[in-house]
């Protein structure tokens, strides 16, 4: 690499000692994905941090300029793998806005309980990660029984694990299957209890915390200008929450906390996160109970297939619109939207601008994880060793796949 | 939130340096050249009855073959008054833009990837290289008249071939 000998150069010169390149990465068990770090060491002192990303770029913005807005589904499903349905949901409101329609509210609630279902999935990946990466093996092995949980449920709604493109413009694309509820309330039960689990093994441990608490401090103002979002932005102490504050599908019906902590350390991010998660089961419970009858996908032929399948056996017109919706796609008016959610990570933002056709004409995605992934570059408090960039990295929980989109 | 963005505040500070975009009906948004947009995002961001302290998005758009042919919008939040705005900036070919990073720090990246994907050249810019795409990588892979598939070479048997008076470098 050109890097290499620049380095080595400069310092060679300065005096006796001289700075080590260290290359950790592409493959890394802490690196949470394909991230490769130059880090500029002298001795275990880190002066400089340099991530390389795009190992994972596949180009999601420029396919979805060729794809219809029904098959982009699937690769908003690839952008945080760990919460799919909070992807799609983002994705589906973005289209709503420009076509001008609502989900029905029972769509609203079926998909404000998987949001929340994946934001406890990638919540408790971090929660057992980052102790992991400081050296607590155990509490990984627990979340990711929890998590295992999570995806049954998404199995029982959807038929897929992990990218469960449930969403549709309008709805989404099946009605909960009987006895989906219950389920979903039998996990609330016993997931409640083993947050408390998680804390007990961890809140007190002394080696858990001598690495992660007053370690790379960030604070309110430095987070804002960082552009940092979501749990990253609320552990330093900025009130902000785009679920209470513009309130997107039936939130503002729930009732909820919005965490805020103040120190803005490793330990606050983590921590901040596993309260999140107390507030999604009390989230997902109201869902549950609140749940309305009524259509799952809006009742409009040009946009969303017929839910009544017997239809197609003997009306040709919905033969005919279901020939074209299939073929074609439908075409959305032009114009432009920007729709941001409050995904696991942040703000998710999709900016859609639509010239007319069945094809969007750019399609940007505002990827929570790849602003927060550059506050690693930043010289932040008590980021000193190397041991503490491993913390920093586990606590702003990146995820590859959304950060290179 | 209750109060509605007060776009006059902003067009009374600049007047005909900037005007409103009327066909957008999602969020105020203001139209601005280059030579301007650093003097409104540090206004937007330092007005206490504005204060938009939060850059949430930079994006890249190719109009090929129309003229301007690229635009940048950006989009900032009011993380005080809970208000959105939405900033054009149309520029020519060759593109050449401001940086905004000794505003908001998260524009490092962003400009990068604007770079990398539209070979939009962000003056100032302490860091200004590729991001996603590898430094040897030719071509500005989000421009329209890049072919979806990339151009044929050794490792991209299944690519286009490339034009002789394609501006792909």
């Amino acid at each position: 690499m050109t890097e290499v000998t620049v380095v080595h150069e400069e310092t060679m010169a300065s005096g006796l000692t001289r700075d080590v390149l260290l290359n950790l990465g592409p493959q890394h068990p802490s690196t949470h994905g394909v991230l490769r770090l130059l880090l500029q060491l002298d001795g275990e002192i880190v002066e400089r941090v340099e991530p390389h990303i795009g190992l994972l770029h596949r180009g999601t913005e420029k396919l979805a300029e060729n794809f219809t807005y029904t098959q982009i589904f699937p690769l908003t499903d690839r952008l945080d793998y760990l919460c799919p349905p909070s992807n799609n949901l983002g994705y589906a409101l973005a289209v709503e806005a420009l076509l001008g329609i609502e989900a029905p509210k029972r769509a609203q609630y079926i998909r404000v309980m998987m949001a929340e279902l994946s934001r406890i999935s990638g919540h408790l990946l971090i929660t057992g990660a980052l102790p992991m990466d400081v050296g607590a093996m155990t509490t990984l092995l627990y979340t990711m029984r929890e998590r295992e949980m999570v995806m049954d449920l998404m199995e029982m709604i959807s038929g897929v694990r992990m990218h469960t493109s449930f969403c549709r413009v309008g709805g989404v694309r099946e009605d909960l299957p009987p006895g989906c509820l219950e389920r979903v309330l039998e996990f609330c039960d016993i997931f409640s209890h083993r947050i408390a689990d998680y804390e007990q093994l961890l809140e007190h441990n002394r080696i858990f915390l001598a690495r992660v608490e007053n370690i790379a401090t960030i604070t309110g103002d430095d987070a804002i200008a960082l552009g940092l979002s979501g749990p990253n932005l609320r552990a330093s102490g900025v009130d902000w929450d785009i679920r209470r504050d513009a309130p997107y599908e039936i939130y503002d019906q729930l009732e909820f906390d919005v965490i805020v902590r103040q120190d803005g350390d490793c330990y606050d991010r983590w921590k901040c996160r596993v309260d999140e998660m107390r507030q999604s089961v009390r989230m997902i419970r109201q869902c549950a109970r609140q749940m309305p009858a009524g259509r799952f996908l809006v009742d409009d032929p040009k946009i969303a297939f017929p839910v009544d399948k017997g239809l197609l056996a003997h009306s040709m017109e919905s033969h005919i619109h279901h020939f074209e919706l299939a073929a074609y796609g439908f075409k959305v008016p032009a114009g432009e939207v920007y729709v941001a959610i409050e995904a696991p990570k942040g703000e998710l933002g999709y900016y859609i601008i639509s010239d007319g056709s069945e094809k969007p004409f750019r399609f940007k995605v505002r990827a929570p994880s790849f602003v927060n992934l550059q506050a690693l570059t930043e010289r932040t408090t008590n980021m000193k060793y190397l041991a503490d960039v491993i913390a920093m990295l586990g606590s702003l929980d990146p995820v590859m796949a959304e950060v290179d989109k | 939130m209750d109060d509605v963005l007060p776009l006059s505040r902003i067009i009374d500070h600049f007047e005909d340096r900037v005007t409103v975009d009327e066909t957008v009906s999602d969020m105020p948004c203001v139209v601005v050249g280059p030579d301007d947009l650093v003097a409104l995002c540090t206004f937007l961001r330092d007005d206490d009855l504005l204060q938009f302290n939060f850059m949430a998005d930079i994006c890249g758009v190719d109009f090929y073959p129309d003229s301007p042919r690229f635009q940048l919008v950006y989009h900032l939040y009011s993380i005080p008054f809970g208000w959105r705005i939405r900033i054009k900036c149309l520029l020519a070919d060759p593109p050449l833009a401001p940086t905004i990073t000794d505003i908001w720090t998260t524009a490092n990246w962003h400009e990068r990837e604007a770079y990398d994907m539209y070979g939009i050249v962000f003056e100032g810019h302490p860091d200004l290289r590729r991001i996603y795409m590898w430094e040897e990588f030719e071509g500005w892979p989000m421009r329209k008249d890049f072919p979806l598939r990339g151009y044929k070479d050794a490792y991209n048997p299944f690519g286009d071939e490339k034009k002789d008076q394609g501006d792909a470098s």
